[in-house]
């Protein structure tokens, strides 16, 4: 087996094998868990950036597993967005593994490790596919073990929110099997290089507009799009901070994500179609979430409300289906996915700080954690817009192209949304920070361990990194961009028929 | 049987949805099955039925000849299968942690989450 393919497989080998070592291995003492789980984290990152710059070098990667030659078997595939998503989450995921190491009750750290690594198997996975029926497979995967991560610590709150949890995503999984009895019925096909090629001839304009809805559906779900994120805001807040912090970061992403592919990919030449369903319903998602968290008073509520609302800014870009706004859909995915599991690692901080979440009680901070303050400010900011922080070259591009295409009412309101943005972190900001500490409440002011603190400043280091050089991230996103735009290299990649167009063999 | 497996899936799709609506926790998961064997069953008939012979190649032959059923559906169909069936064992176990710490299987006794 050549290299370059084995570097696709690694990403799933690693948290694979890891995980079973530490389910079979039941005995080992907690810290030593910890350190595998760090250490398999890295080994991730550090085999993800290989595969970015073999990507950036080669274009498209390719596995067959099993040798089987494409439509017939399963593929793996790797181009620049699923290489640029992996590492993103493998950075996240090395976060939150060693933010969890000091997290929690005993048993809560105990079980974590290996669920937490199965979780990233998921979500890599899906990443990585190139096969729709194994889309839903890594999705199940990654839903399971986000089932058990929700339901761990084991209070009234956690169970009555997983089973809110898990009903929710188990109609979304019905709805996009549905999708894909559809599509298989049509096609006979469900490879998406394949389903793409055969759905260029395709005249029957009812089975591609039903199917597509169906996977809407599914994936709006699980993305938390407008009419169906209620699940969302009711279930992430009672989570523990590590678990939602990357459910915050990876798990919506993941919805996101596979919209973009399919949508552009197998979808891409009835953009008018899934543009005219797309864009209004990213732009309620993006109004209904920045309200819903202006009305909240406990931090991880207004926290996960706020990702919906920006969830709406990225499905309004995939709306849009320009290369520039597929561009800026890229850097904000980027960009939101670090800002945002950063602010629920800093909100787990002042929970630690002051055993409380909930804004009524909170204040003083800034007296007495002024680097606490620090590390809230510079993901609230960029989630803001505030330049030149990453969130402002993320909102700048997208409501860019928003001009340029004459999108005036996307304009507004991302503006507006914007500024709501900043109304709630500065809500956050005034109640935790500026003002004195409420009489009534006597928080024990813990240290907050160097396992906790660090991951949060490294996240806010790349914050940082991409604001004062967004050209080499925005180039990259460009280039991932076109790359989904114009699926052929892709198609003849995956399909095995090399045509004039691919560069190097 | 092409005419009646949709009406099948229909009835299968539609009980669900009555099943959902309960506020009876045991019902939910019970409709959440329903619609997940109707999905199963959308998957296989979607596909084309082909009663016919078996997708084998016969001895000293490379290639299928005549009539065959498609394979891959049924693949398809038995590994949701098999998925459905393990979220739905663990959703019954969480089902029934929640049902001992809340003391009740009403879903409206299910709000504390939400504040």
């Amino acid at each position: 087996m050549p290299p370059s393919s084995l570097l696709l497989a690694l990403p799933l080998i690693l948290p694979l094998l890891a995980s079973g070592v530490l389910l079979c291995v039941r005995n080992l003492p907690e810290s030593r868990r910890h350190a595998a789980s760090i250490l398999t984290c890295l080994l991730i990152v550090i085999s993800a950036a290989l595969l970015l710059a073999r990507v950036s070098a080669e274009e498209i990667l390719v596995l067959e597993v099993g040798s089987w030659p494409a439509p017939f078997g399963i593929v793996l595939v790797a181009d620049l967005l699923s290489a640029i998503m992996l590492l993103v989450s493998a950075v996240i995921g090395l976060a939150v593994a060693v933010y969890a190491a000091g997290h929690g009750t005993a048993r809560f750290r105990g079980y974590f490790p290996p669920v937490f690594l199965l979780l990233l198997l998921g979500v890599n996975g899906s990443f990585l596919t190139g096969d729709l029926f194994n889309l839903y497979v890594w999705f199940e995967v990654m839903l399971m073990a986000s089932f058990v991560l929700v339901a761990l610590p084991g209070g009234r709150l956690q169970l009555e929110a997983g089973v809110k949890y898990l009903t929710l995503n188990f109609i979304a999984s019905t709805f996009f099997l549905v999708g894909l009895g559809v599509l298989y019925g049509m096609t006979g096909t469900l490879n998406m290089a394949d389903l793409a090629v055969k759905f260029r001839m395709t005249e029957d304009m009812n089975l591609v507009a039903s199917s597509a809805v169906l996977f809407l559906i599914a994936f709006g779900i699980k993305a938390g799009i407008f009419p169906f994120y209620f699940w969302l805001p009711s279930s992430y807040h009672v989570t523990p901070t590590p678990v939602a912090a990357v459910f915050a970061g990876l798990l919506t992403k993941v919805g996101v994500y596979a919209c973009l592919r399919i949508f552009t990919l197998v979808y891409g030449n009835y953009q008018d179609l899934i543009g005219s369903i797309l864009l209004p319903l990213g732009i309620l998602t993006m109004v209904t979430g920045v309200f819903g968290a202006a009305s909240q008073f406990f931090i991880p509520r207004i926290l996960s409300f706020h990702i919906i609302s920006q969830i709406g800014y990225m499905i309004v870009g995939i709306a849009l289906f320009t290369e520039g706004a597929l561009t800026a859909t890229i850097f904000y995915i980027v960009h939101h996915i670090l800002v945002k599991t950063n602010l629920f690692l800093v909100g787990g901080m002042i929970s630690r700080k002051l055993d409380t979440q909930a804004l009524d009680n909170t204040g003083g901070l800034y007296r007495t954690a002024p680097w606490l303050a620090c590390l809230f400010l510079i993901p609230a900011l960029s989630l803001g817009g505030i330049p030149p922080l990453s969130g402002f070259f993320a909102k700048f591009s997208l409501i860019r192209e928003g001009v340029a295409t004459g999108g005036w009412v996307f304009v507004f309101f991302a503006s507006a949304v914007g500024l709501l943005t900043l109304y709630s972190m500065v809500k956050i900001w005034n109640e935790a920070f500026w003002k004195d500490l409420p009489d009534r409440w006597h928080p024990p002011h813990r240290r907050v361990p160097l396992t906790m603190a660090a991951p949060s400043c490294a996240l806010a280091l790349c914050t940082i990194l991409i604001g004062v050089f967004p050209a080499s991230l925005h180039d990259l996103a460009a280039r991932a961009a076109a790359q989904i735009k114009d699926p052929d290299l892709y198609i003849s990649r995956v399909l095995g028929t090399k045509t004039e167009t691919t560069g190097t063999p | 049987m092409e005419n009646l497996l949709p009406i099948v899936i229909g009835l299968l799709f539609g009980c669900g949805c009555y099943l959902v609506m309960r506020r009876n926790i045991v019902r939910v998961l019970l409709g959440i099955m329903l619609f997940g064997q109707a999905a199963n069953l959308v998957i296989f008939t979607s596909a084309g039925l082909t009663p016919g012979e078996p997708p084998i190649i016969p001895a000293g032959e490379t290639t299928i000849t005549g009539d065959h059923a498609d394979p891959l559906p049924q693949a398809l169909v038995l590994t949701a299968i098999v998925i459905g069936f393990a979220v739905l064992a663990f959703a019954l176990a969480l089902v029934l942690r929640a049902y001992e710490k809340t003391g009740s299987d009403d879903l409206d006794t299910f709000r504390n989450s939400e504040n």
